[in-house]
This record gives structure tokens, C-alpha cells and sequence, in this order.
């Protein structure tokens, strides 16, 4: 935390629920999104996708196509290979994966072939006229398939198997023996489906070679610039100076926008080649079934327990499913990401966990949605088998997770997984939740309705997340270690212009940003103007996802912001004709020790700064920080759902929905109210309805919103929300990461919520999304158990 | 997601629409609100090499109750059947329908008769058109005729409208005294096409014995259809939870549906029944009687 002192809340300080300044431009549909930006002779690609998930390219014939009027090219997976771009290494650098098919194709809707035309509409209708011959194969549909390597998918690969890795932490024998060895123990496989972030506005990219200056200009839906910047230099060899990647404003991303794909490849491709601008934007279809989707793991859950309920050991074992190429975009010492957060809230003495991943005929990512790296699989586990474990004891859901729970004073808790849990205070943040929704009526009121048959369910999750990657020490992407970067430019008249490594897609940068500096440095957010997303002017960062902007961006916005603030104390001193030592900072303006009435705004200095510099001292008032953070950030929250069901047709009413977050010190409430409705109106979503499924010939059941259904203001719950503030001890205005919360935590209340309304029934378990039918199977097979 | 190439005419008259669509027979499609159609363009499922766009016709969109009927213009939206003081006093099973058939926006452009034009299996018109026993009005360039609902709907995106006519009307017979109706749907949001539906349409006696049934369901066959069975048990009884269950009954034995994302057939089945069922239970509660859960 700061060393100076609080200062009395003023129109600076933080915690103030601003409008956000980007609204105004987003309102008026001023917004600039890559489909907005057209170049002079742009050209546009299209893509060729396969229909089939396996199957062998025989040949593939160009004529037709070249024959429209407007078609300047096409471009197959050997094209690219003349150029050594046929594949590229995935993030992590352990695979690689193909930009356009070379051999075979591994999953449905493949990017085969690419056209380029003259228009949009010229391409498309080109791109039908692409011939393919595949000879069809046997398709990998699912992992537990897929580790019988009875059919190897990738005969690229050294290793003739399936299997991907396998990974595990935390003591394998000493958990099993606790396991065996506990009164109570549960057991259960659920699994968490395979999902799909579908932003708003989906993928493109408009590439743009200038022969004249050899600079390749690329205007790009990217939550990560920076990275994507050094990734195109060094899988094309073009030095990284003549690389600029500008990622304009952004629909949203969800981790949608972290991965490389080929539509960029191969029009950056094509731009090199051709000498002009190419574009591409992905259709829905293209996004649902070819960008990085989020899950598919297969999770048992086991915990061993006293028979009074203090839980004494976790194990959870899983098998993942990745897809066609092992792209799932985690840190380089996390295969599984942070999956060893899968120990929750809870004080664990044992625990284990490991996971094996295993290639299909699927799509390729895998860490995407809302979610820092498997946490919001390992949230689920836990908060399910915490509910499953409840059940068992007989034991109120709630109670038992008060007993066992993390204590306050155990902070910093280091967790038989291996993280160091910053801070929190679970009891206080549940018994508010308890409070809040009146937890002990509702529990009355379930208990009348059962007495008449009606299924009423209340379901707890009390999750923990592991956010803000990351220290130095354990996290890199392609080598590149986790920090991120602020550079912050006082201007004479005291606005200033604020650059960060970070990329909004929604998140509200332009403000919360402004915010932090704001409170540092005394001086109006709204004159602060948040830049982010040019590589050419915004200091090197890894971007925006896994909740990481505030932890690792806001904590280097406070820490530049106080460099300012230490050369503004000089420039204060000169001014107050005071020794430097005796100038302290109060209420966001400086003053000499003891005369706090004459004090000199952070406006007047930086004036000076440029017309009057203290002597020794540079002119000018700016600073850039790289901030890497000594910890991740341990966000948690208590969330409450109350559903009714309706048992002849398995609809679920979501009746009320409390919230309750934790994020330590909060910014902006109302910015963070919005990321919480959102996120978990997403997790409402994926409770309830959204799958990217496929039939067992792997087919895509969900390449339109016809079919992925994404939730409308009609059906969403209404959200009630509230707060606890634990700050972060380690970060230096006490932030946590948010933005995903939601989306982590609320998949098990309304899991939890069904179940235990079906729990007179002796449902135990349905996976995910729960819909009407897969309810309605469940009572009935319940009541048909009962009758015979 | 651009359609293919087509021809687009938008018609000034009636006469002019009918003598385009004589013109290009097979290959022109007529286009009313679009939702249906121009999706199918984009996803390229449909390629139709002329479009006659019909918006222009403002004498096309009414709601007006003549000769013992309510007509329904072929340019009529669906929103203005759900903000319709008319519909909403004396139509209540078209108010129901006009309240779940897809989205408040898609609505606004969506209209009634283009919907039984279009003829999805699981499209929500259709099972009230069948349920409320109505009619659609044919123009061709030799003449006009009215066609039956049960006529009406061929088979799944196929009607009685063959190439060069123009749907111009869909027509309701106005409700006699003690009759009310219901429309009920499972979605999986909002927006979406029906899992199942049914529609119930129930005229009372002064001793509440049913004198006129309709009941029809929806996403449970090649188009909508009229659940016989169930209307003739229904005819001249007295609703009672029994006789209720036996309609839904027949309803569940009706039903044929496809399995798909929405549900199995067995599931889709037994949703037939249950909101055969509910839709019984409101329509008949909206005349006053209760008791039957
Ligand atoms: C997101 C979304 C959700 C939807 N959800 C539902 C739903 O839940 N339930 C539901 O029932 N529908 C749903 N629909 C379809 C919607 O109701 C359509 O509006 C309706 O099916 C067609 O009406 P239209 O006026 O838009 O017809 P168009 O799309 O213009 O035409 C449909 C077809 O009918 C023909 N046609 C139209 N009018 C005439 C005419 N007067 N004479 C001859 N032929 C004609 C056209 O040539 C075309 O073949 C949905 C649509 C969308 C986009």
C-alpha cells in the first residue's frame, strides 16, 4: 500500500464511480473497429474451410476460382510452406499448428484454402468455387477416444500418440492415503463443457505491406499487440521495428483475441506478396468454429472428509480435451494453467491434482472466456464437490464451507498446490452473502415447499481465483516474462496523456486508468487521456486477459505515477523554496511540513516543470514503469443462487442472484458492477444453455447463434451485487483482478442451486449447460426410480 | 455472410408485384419482413435469382375485422398484433403468439403472413393459424381464391402458394361469445424457434360444456398440425383434469417430431402433451374456470 497518507476522498480519489469516457464515442457509434477502417486498393480474403473433421486433402483445384473476374489469388497450405509459413509454433512453443492445411485436414472447418479478391462478395463467392477432394477419415471425437490411439491424429509429430502431456502437482500418496483413510469421502466425474467466448465483433485484420518503407502495418483485433507484434517477427523473420500493430477499439474479447490465426497469417501473407492492403473479417460461423474456444475438461472430484466435516483431502484428476493442436495460450510453466488454484478457499492439509490432454478432431485453444487460465475449471470442481461432499454429510452447504474455510489470520496462505494466497477474509464475506439474501428463510421456505413437492434449490460458491500473471520468476509467454508496462507524460497545463501495454476490449481502461493516475497524482481524470493498443507508442506490455490489467498494468500506472510524484516533490521543494524532506503530499497537492494551507497543486508544477525547472532536475514531468508483480492477486467472492424448477418441462427459474466480490480496493464501482453483470450473465449462459458440441461423426452442432445461444436482456436474471474490501497487501494501491470473477465463480451457484432443489429427488449430479431436457430426464428417471 | 447474387424489384402495386412474379416464376421469391428469408440468403440456403420486396405495399398492412372475420394484411407485423388494443381484447390466442413468436426486434419486421408463407416446422404461426381455424387469401394474376389453414400448409417450407401468387391476407373468424385461447412455447431463449407449442382455442356453453375446440402443436412434424384427437374428445364435454390429461395424451401420440440441439424426440414428445395441457388449462381458465392443475 501507499506510505503517504489517506487522503480525505476528493473529485481525484479513487473508488468513485465515474461515467467512463469512452462511452460517449461508443454511443454515438463513433467507435473505429478493424472492419471500420478501409484502405486505398484494399483487397479482401476469404477462406476456404473443410467439411470434414479428418479426412486427406487429394487435391485441391485453383482454376474456377482464378477464373472470376476480381480474384487475384489463391492460396493453399503449400503456397504458404514455400514461404515456411505453413505452420507455426503455438504460444507455449511445445506444438505447432497449421495456418492453411497441408496433408490433412484435423477438424471441421479447417482453414483449406484462401482467396483473395477485389471485394468481399467477390471472394466469398470465389471461395465456393475452390475445389477440394478430401478422401474422408476416421474422426477423434473425444478424449477418452482419443487416449486409445487407436486412430493417431497427428502423424506430424514425433511421438505416435495422442497424448498431449501430462501434468500434476502436490503429493499423489499422501492424499490418497488421507483420501482412504477419511470417514467420508466423495467422488464424482463432472465435466465442464466446451464453450465459445463469441465476442460481439469477431476476428479480422487488415494487413498492409508498404513496399516504399518495407513496414508492415497491421490493424488487428488483438488483446495482446505487443506479443503479437514479436510473434509475426520472428515466425516471418521482418525485424520487429518494421512491425506496427494497431489494435483499434474492440468488441470484446474474452481471451477470443489472444491467439494468432490464420486469417491473419494469410493476409499478412498476402499483403508481403501483392504489395497491398488485405483484409479479412471472420464471420460468425468462422468464430464459433475456428477461434479459441474455452474448457472441455473432464474433472473427478474426489474429498475426504471428517465426519463432522473439516475436509482433509482433495484430489481431482482430469482429462482435457484440446482439440486438432495444443494452442491453448497458457504461460510457458503452465500447461494447465493455474489449476492448481482447484484447492478453492478451503484449508486442504492434502491435495493432489493431475491432468492428461489429449488431441481431437476439435478446434484448437482452449484458455479463453473469462477465465485466468483453467481457473474457472478449477473453481467448479471444487465448489462442486464442496456442495456433493455437503450432501453427503448432511450438512448445510454453508456450514460447511464456514468450517473450513481459510482463516483470516492464515494470510499469506501458502496452498498444498503451491500458490501463496495474497489475502481474504471468507467468513465475512459469506455471512454477508448469508445476510443479504436471508439465507435462513429461504432455507425455511425450501423446506415448506418440499413438504408440497416443489423443487426450490439454493446453491453457494464460494470461489477463489489466482489472478494477475505474473511474477517474473514463474511466468513467461514465448520466453517474454509477465510484466506489463506505463508510461505516463505530464503536459504543462497539467493534463496528461497516459500509455499503457494493456489493450480494453470493453473493460473500461480509458477510465479506470485515468483514475489511478489521477489519485496518484492529484490531477482531473478526464483530463487524463488512456492510450492503448499502438505498438509504436504504447510500452511493451503482454496485454489484456486472464484479469491481469489491474494487478500488473494499474500497479504500474501507481508506480510511474509516483515517479512523477517524487521529481514533482523536487519541483515542489523549488517552488516552496523548502528543503525537499520537508515537502509532504496531502490531499493530492504538496505543502511544507507543518503549513498545510500553502500548499501547490500537481497543476502549478507541472508548469513549472516545463517553464521553471528546479535546478538538477530534467525539464519536463513524465515517467515509464515495467511493474512485476511479486505475486498474483487472489480475488474471491461468496455468490448465492435461488431457483425454482419446474419439474414437468425441467425449466429453471434463476430467482434471485446475489454477488458478492471481493477485489480488495475497487476503482471504479460502477466498472465494476458492469464487469460483474456481465460475467455473470456468461455464466448464466453457460450453466444453462451454451455447448460447442459436436455429433459423433464430428460434425459442429453450433456454428451460428441460431445454435450457441448467447442470452438476451429477456432472460438474464436480475443480478444483485454487493462488495467486501480485502486490499491486496502486495499491489501498490491494494487492487485485485475482477473481470473475470463472475464468470469463474456463478457456473457452480446455479449448478449447485439445481441440484439442490432435484436433491429430494437424489439427483446428484447433471453436467453443464443444464438444459430443460437433461432436467426433465432427471426427475423423470428419479421418479420412475421411486415408483419401481 | 453474403447472400449470392439475385435481381431485387421492389413492388409499387399489387398488379405489378403479381406481374413480376409471373414473369420470373420459379426463380422469384417474394420478400415481406425478411427474417426468415434473408437469413437463408446470407447462410446461402437459399439463392432465389429475383427478389419482389412487398414493404412498399402500405395497403398491405391492416388489421381490420370484416364480415364476421379478422384480416390480417400480408404486410401486417407481428408487433403491431402485440401492441393492438383489438387483438388484445378479443384475440387473446393471437395475442399470445404475437407476445413468443421470436424477438421484440425481430418483430417489429416479422409478419404474420410471411411466417405461414415461410412454413417452418417449428414456426409459431402455423400452430395457431390451425388451432384458430383460419384462412389465407391467394391473388394470382388470373384471380384469387381462399384456401383453408389445414390446405394452407403442404409440408415443411411448402404451402398451397405456388409460383407467381401472392399470399394477400390470413383471416381469423372472430371468436364467439365464452371462447378464449392460449399459446404456449418452450424456448431456449428468447428468440428462439420453439421446442414445442401448442395453441388452444375453447368455446363454452352456458352449462360449460365445450361447443367449439381447436388444439394444435407445433415442432412436432413436418409444419404445424391440428391434434384431431384431441378436439374431438374435447367437443361437447366438460373440461375436467381427466379429459384434459387424455387431450394431451393424444397430443403426445400425435407428435413426431425431429431430434435436435432443442431436444430429443422423446422429450419433444412428452413437451407436446404438457403444453397441450397448459394451453387447455389457460384457455379455458381465461374463461373463468379454475381447478384444473
Ligand atoms: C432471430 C430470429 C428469431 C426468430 N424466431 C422465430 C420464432 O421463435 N418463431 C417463429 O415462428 N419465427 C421466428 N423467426 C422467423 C420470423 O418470425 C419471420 O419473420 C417469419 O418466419 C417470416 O416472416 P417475414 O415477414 O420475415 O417473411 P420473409 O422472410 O420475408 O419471407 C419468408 C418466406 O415467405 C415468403 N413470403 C413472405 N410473404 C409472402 C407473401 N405475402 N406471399 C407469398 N410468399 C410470401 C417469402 O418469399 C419467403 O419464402 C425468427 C427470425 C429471426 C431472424
Amino acid at each position: 500500500m501507499s506510505t503517504t497518507a489517506k487522503p480525505t476522498p476528493d473529485k481525484y480519489s479513487l473508488g468513485q464511480s465515474m461515467k467512463r469516457k469512452e462511452d460517449p464515442r461508443f454511443l454515438r457509434g463513433h467507435g473505429n473497429y478493424v472492419d471500420d477502417i478501409v484502405l486505398p486498393g484494399m483487397l479482401w480474403l476469404s477462406i476456404v474451410h473443410s467439411p470434414y473433421p479428418h479426412a486427406r486433402i487429394v487435391k485441391i483445384d485453383k482454376t474456377a476460382a482464378l477464373a472470376v473476374p476480381g480474384v487475384v489469388a489463391v492460396l493453399t497450405g503449400e503456397d504458404l510452406a514455400a514461404h515456411n509459413l505453413a505452420w507455426i509454433p503455438t504460444f507455449h512453443g511445445y506444438d505447432k499448428q497449421m495456418i492453411l492445411a497441408v496433408g490433412k485436414v484435423l477438424f471441421q472447418y479447417q482453414e483449406v484454402a484462401g482467396v483473395i479478391a477485389s471485394s468481399r462478395e467477390i471472394a466469398q463467392d470465389a471461395a465456393e468455387l475452390v475445389e477440394v477432394e478430401y478422401e474422408p477419415l476416421d474422426p477423434v471425437v473425444n478424449p477418452f477416444q482419443s487416449r486409445e490411439d487407436k486412430i493417431i491424429l497427428r502423424d506430424d509429430r514425433e511421438n505416435k500418440t495422442n497424448h498431449i502431456y501430462h501434468w500434476e502437482v502436490g503429493k499423489r500418496d499422501a492424499t490418497d492415503a488421507a483420501i482412504a483413510a477419511s470417514d467420508v469421502s466423495i467422488k464424482e466425474r463432472v465435466v465442464f463443457q466446451r464453450c465459445h467466448p463469441a465476442p460481439l465483433e469477431p476476428c479480422g485484420i487488415i494487413a498492409d505491406m508498404d513496399a516504399a518503407t518495407g513496414r508492415l502495418t497491421l490493424y488487428l483485433t488483438s488483446q495482446a499487440p505487443h506479443a503479437h507484434r514479436t510473434v509475426v517477427s520472428l515466425v516471418t523473420g521482418i525485424p520487429e521495428d518494421k512491425i506496427h500493430v494497431i489494435s483499434p477499439d474492440l468488441g470484446g474479447g474474452f481471451g477470443n483475441k489472444v491467439p494468432v490465426y490464420p486469417g491473419y497469417v494469410v493476409a499478412a501473407a498476402a499483403s508481403v506478396v501483392i504489395g497491398v492492403p488485405v483484409k479479412w473479417i471472420e464471420t460468425r460461423t468462422e468464430n464459433l468454429t475456428t477461434t479459441g474456444f474455452a474448457r472441455d475438461y473432464h474433472m473427478d472430484v474426489e474429498i475426504g472428509a471428517t465426519k463432522d466435516g473439516k475436509v482433509t483431502a482433495l484430489k481431482v484428476a482430469t482429462v482435457a480435451d484440446h482439440g486438432a493442436f495444443d494452442a491453448a495460450a497458457d504461460p510457458t510453466k503452465y500447461p494447465a494453467g493455474l489449476f492448481g488454484i482447484v484447492t478453492g478457499s478451503y484449508d486442504f492439509a492434502n491435495a493432489f491434482t493431475e491432468l492428461d490432454a489429449y488431441f481431437t478432431n476439435k478446434p484448437p485453444g482452449g484458455v479463453a472466456y473469462r477465465c485466468s487460465f483453467r481457473v474457472t475449471e478449477a473453481s467448479f470442481a471444487i465448489e462442486r464437490g464442496m456442495e456433493i461432499l455437503a450432501r453427503k454429510l448432511n450438512m448445510d452447504p454453508a456450514e460447511l464451507r464456514l468450517k473450513n474455510f481459510i482463516k483470516k489470520e492464515q494470510f499469506p496462505y501458502p496452498s498444498p498446490l503451491g500458490f501463496v494466497y495474497d489475502s481474504g477474509d471468507y467468513h465475512l464475506t459469506l455471512r454477508k452473502a448469508l445476510d443479504i439474501i436471508g439465507y435462513d428463510a429461504l432455507r425455511q421456505e425450501q423446506k415448506e415447499k418440499r413438504t408440497r413437492g416443489e423443487l426450490m434449490g439454493i446453491g453457494i460458491s464460494t470461489f477463489t481465483e489466482a489472478v494477475g500473471a505474473g511474477p517474473s520468476k514463474h511466468f513467461d509467454i514465448m520466453g517474454i516474462k509477465m510484466f506489463d508496462s506505463a508510461e505516463i507524460r505530464v503536459h504543462p497545463t497539467g493534463s496528461a496523456i497516459l500509455r499503457a501495454g494493456t489493450k480494453s476490449q470493453g473493460q473500461g481502461h480509458e477510465t479506470t486508468w485515468a483514475q489511478i493516475a489521477a489519485d496518484e497524482l492529484g490531477l482531473d481524470p478526464q483530463n487524463i487521456m488512456v492510450e492503448e493498443g499502438d505498438t509504436d507508442t504504447a510500452p511493451y506490455g503482454l496485454g489484456t486477459y486472464a484479469s491481469r490489467s489491474t494487478p500488473v498494468a494499474g500497479a504500474a500506472i501507481a508506480m510511474a505515477a509516483r515517479k512523477i510524484r517524487e521529481k514533482a516533490r523536487k519541483i515542489a521543494a523549488h517552488l516552496l523554496e523548502a528543503p525537499v524532506d520537508d515537502i509532504e503530499w496531502e490531499n493530492h497537492a504538496f505543502h511544507v511540513k507543518g503549513l498545510p494551507e500553502n500548499a501547490i497543486t500537481m497543476q502549478t508544477i507541472a508548469f513549472a516543470a516545463y517553464t521553471n525547472p528546479a535546478p538538477d532536475t530534467e525539464p519536463g514531468l513524465e515517467a515509464t514503469f515495467y511493474y512485476d508483480p511479486p505475486n498474483l492477486t487472489f480475488p474471491y467472492g461468496a455468490y448465492i443462487a435461488v431457483v425454482d424448477v419446474d419439474a414437468e418441462t425441467g425449466f429453471v427459474k434463476v430467482r434471485r442472484f446475489l454477488a458478492i466480490d471481493d477485489c480488495g480496493t475497487v476503482i471504479n464501482p460502477m466498472i465494476v458492477e458492469g464487469q460483474i453483470h456481465g460475467g455473470l450473465t456468461e455464466g448464466f449462459a453457460i450453466a444453462f444453455m451454451q455447448e460447442l458440441a459436436f455429433d459423433a461423426d464430428g460434425n459442429s452442432l453450433n456454428t451460428n447463434f441460431t445454435e450457441y445461444l448467447v442470452p438476451t436482456s429477456l432472460e438474464t436474471p436480475h443480478w444483485e451485487t454487493s462488495s467486501t474490501c480485502t486490499p491486496s497487501p502486495h499491489h501498490p494501491i491494494g487492487a485485485k483482478g475482477v473481470g473475470e470473477s463472475p464468470n469463474v465463480g456463478s457456473p457452480a451457484a446455479f449448478v449447485n442451486a439445481v441440484m439442490d432443489a432435484l436433491a429430494p429427488l437424489g439427483v446428484t449430479h447433471i453436467d453443464m449447460p443444464l438444459t430443460r431436457e437433461k432436467v426433465w430426464r432427471a426427475v423423470r428417471s428419479a421418479k420412475g426410480a421411486a415408483k419401481t | 455472410m453474403f447472400p449470392a447474387p439475385f435481381e431485387y424489384h421492389r413492388a409499387t402495386s399489387i398488379d405489378e408485384t403479381l406481374a413480376l412474379l409471373a414473369k420470373h416464376g420459379g426463380d422469384a421469391r417474394v420478400l415481406a419482413g425478411g427474417q426468415s428469408l434473408i437469413p437463408a440468403m446470407r447462410f446461402r440456403l437459399a439463392r432465389p435469382a429475383v427478389l419482389v420486396d412487398i414493404n412498399a405495399l402500405h395497403e398491405l398492412s391492416y388489421l381490420r375485422e370484416e364480415g364476421g372475420m379478422l384480416a390480417i394484411g400480408a404486410m401486417t407485423r407481428d408487433a403491431a398484433l402485440e401492441t393492438s388494443a383489438l387483438i388484445a381484447s378479443k384475440y387473446p390466442l393471437l395475442a399470445d403468439t404475437s407476445a413468443l413468436v421470436a424477438d421484440p426486434v425481430v418483430r417489429q419486421s416479422g409478419t404474420v403472413v410471411g411466417s405461414l408463407c415461410h412454413n417452418d416446422p417449428a414456426g409459431d404461426w402455423g400452430v395457431t393459424a390451425l388451432a384458430g381455424r383460419a384462412q389465407i387469401v391467394i391473388r394470382n394474376a388470373s384471380g384469387t381464391r381462399t384456401v383453408a389453414i389445414d390446405d394452407f400448409l403442404v409440408d415443411s417450407f411448402t404451402t398451397a402458394v405456388g409460383e407467381g401468387e401472392l399470399a394477400l391476407e390470413v383471416r381469423f373468424p372472430t371468436p364467439p361469445p365464452r371462447t378464449a385461447g392460449s399459446y404456449q412455447k418452450i424456448e431456449r431463449k428468447v428468440g428462439d424457434f420453439a421446442t414445442a407449442s401448442a395453441a388452444a382455442r375453447i368455446t363454452l356453453d352456458a352449462d360449460g360444456a365445450i361447443t367449439g375446440a381447436g388444439v394444435a402443436i407445433g415442432a412436432a412434424g413436418p409444419h404445424a398440425m391440428r391434434v384431431r384427437d384431441a378436439e374431438q374428445l374435447l367437443q361437447g364435454a366438460k373440461p375436467t383434469k381427466e379429459l384434459i390429461r387424455a387431450a394431451a395424451d393424444a397430443a403426445r401420440a400425435l407428435a413426431d417430431p425431429v431430434a435436435d440441439n432443442r431436444g430429443s424426440v422423446e422429450f419433444k414428445k412428452d413437451m407436446a402433451g404438457v403444453l397441450v395441457g397448459r394451453a387447455l388449462i389457460a384457455a379455458i381458465g381465461r374463461l373463468g374456470v379454475e381447478g384444473l392443475r
